[in-house]
């Protein structure tokens, strides 16, 4: 499938009402040339995936600094397999103790980065995602 | 073509996807566009404008709200700037628009403008119709935040709404001839904020004084509504949208809806036509071995451009009606020179 620009949803799930980290990263990705959907606080799994779904994205991006990571990853996760939507790439930033990562990961991120995580690697890291599942 | 079928009977995915192969200019789009167009011109449209900043988004959500209480369907096209220099962009409207966030009645999808100017994307007409199509009844365009050049919306919506905020000063003045001269409605937003009243004098002065919609599309009779609205609290949307509505109902019973509707469609086909001929003459003039001659001369200050086009349109012509510039210029808009046999 031909595609255009990549497009990213950074959304922010949950309830915590900080979303610098969120901006930040929606900004680099933005730097890249994509183009970034950004949908504000206080999003539930359901609208961020409806949202996923209507804008067509390719990526996911989840912001969660709430703790409450080991619900809302695998919830996001299974409403984008519901709809057929599992070929969006998922990936989850925030405060993420090392111990969770492997859990996230089974329940289907591609990818997870912690506080301090290099820009420039999570929007390479998200450009290998895209090129793995371009071409399985 | 599945995607359609699967559009047509209400398939979100597959009208997302449509949506994406359009913008992406995909060469499936044209087919998609084909099989869509009988089953589209149904959907009410509305296009609301104004500076960044004006409250346009929440302004949408509110509206959304009150087509939805209505019965409609909407479906929301929010464009938002490229970057010129990265081609990224950062879509925002959507943290505005809640409402709609999970109601299946509901589709909003962000654009971005991919370098085309006028205040919108280069597919956003194509878009409204795959909403429509996909039987959103109810289609509502916003721009981006507008000042003076960023008319285009006007093309698509039956409705413009232009969104004014207390506290620009003199930028009423600057804006004048700019988006206020396409307002079927005026909506004077954050209207708690100190000056709402003197900005809804001033602009009702600058109305009487007439520069705007005068025979345009809404005719003579239409005087444009100047509403006070708080987009956030939803005071006064009741009167914007009953503002709105009077105004289809306007361009209804004038006839005006069908004229306008007539008019913009000969202009795309006439637009195409543009492209499509452009292209293909182009295309012959760098095949036929006419064209590194020619800027040679033009390079050199021997011929002027206009005169280096003039006479490779003329060629092209020649060609084309001997039959020749197919065999050169041919591409995928080939049916365009296809009768030049005769």
């Amino acid at each position: 499938m031909t595609r255009g620009k990549v497009r990213v949803l950074v959304a922010k799930p949950g309830l915590d009402s900080h979303d610098r980290g969120a901006k930040v990263v929606a900004r680099a990705y933005r730097d890249a040339g994509m183009e970034v959907i950004y949908t504000g606080l206080h999003q539930t799994p359901e609208q961020i995936v409806e949202a996923a779904v209507q804008e067509d994205v390719d990526v996911v991006a989840l912001s969660i600094l709430s703790g409450a990571h080991s619900v809302l990853v695998p919830r996001v996760a299974e409403l984008l397999r519901a709809r057929g939507a599992e070929d969006i790439v998922l990936l989850v930033g925030g405060i993420i103790p090392e111990e969770d990562v492997p859990a996230l990961r089974e329940a289907g991120a591609a990818g997870v980065f912690g506080p301090g995580s290099d820009l420039d690697e999570i929007v390479s890291f998200t450009v290998a995602c895209l090129e793995r599942r371009r071409s399985s | 073509m599945e995607l359609v079928e699967r559009l047509l009977d209400g398939d979100r995915r597959a009208l997302a996807r449509a949506i994406t192969l359009t913008e992406n200019e995909d060469p499936r789009a044209a087919e998609l566009a084909r099989a869509v167009f009988p089953h589209t011109g149904r959907a009410r449209t509305l296009g609301v404008t104004g500076p960044p900043g004006a409250g346009k988004s929440t302004l949408v959500d509110g509206l959304t709200h009150l087509y939805r209480r209505s019965g409609r369907r909407v479906g929301v096209v929010a464009v938002d700037p490229t970057s010129p220099f990265t081609g990224g962009a950062i879509l925002g409207d959507r943290i505005r628009m809640r409402r709609g966030a999970a109601d299946p009645d509901v589709f909003i999808r962000s654009l971005a403008t991919r370098g085309h100017l006028g205040g919108l994307s280069w597919h956003t007409g194509s878009v409204v119709r795959l909403l429509d199509a996909a039987g959103f009844d109810t289609v509502i365009i916003e721009t981006v935040g507008a000042g003076q050049a960023e008319v285009e919306v006007m093309r698509y919506a039956e409705t413009t709404i232009v969104v004014m905020v207390p506290g620009l000063g003199d930028e009423v003045q600057a804006i004048k001839a700019g988006i206020l001269e396409i307002a079927d409605v005026i909506a004077v937003n954050k209207a708690d904020r100190e000056g709402a009243d003197s900005l809804v004098r001033e602009l009702e002065m600058m109305l009487e004084l007439g520069g705007r919609s005068r025979g345009g599309r809404s005719g003579e009779a239409w005087t444009v509504p100047v509403v006070k609205t708080v987009a956030t609290t939803d005071e006064g949307m009741e009167d914007l949208f009953a503002a709105a509505e009077r105004h289809r109902e306007h361009l209804a019973s004038t006839g005006e809806l069908e004229a306008w509707r007539t008019r913009e469609l000969a202009a795309e086909v006439t637009g195409l036509i543009r492209d499509l001929v452009g292209q293909k003459a182009q295309a012959w003039a760098e095949t036929a071995g006419a064209w590194e001659e020619t800027l040679a001369q033009v390079a050199a200050r021997r011929m002027d451009p206009r005169t280096a086009a003039d006479t490779l349109v003329a060629e092209f012509l020649a060609c084309a009606r001997s039959g020749s510039a197919e065999a050169a210029g041919g591409g995928p808009a080939g049916e365009i020179s296809g009768g030049s046999g005769r």
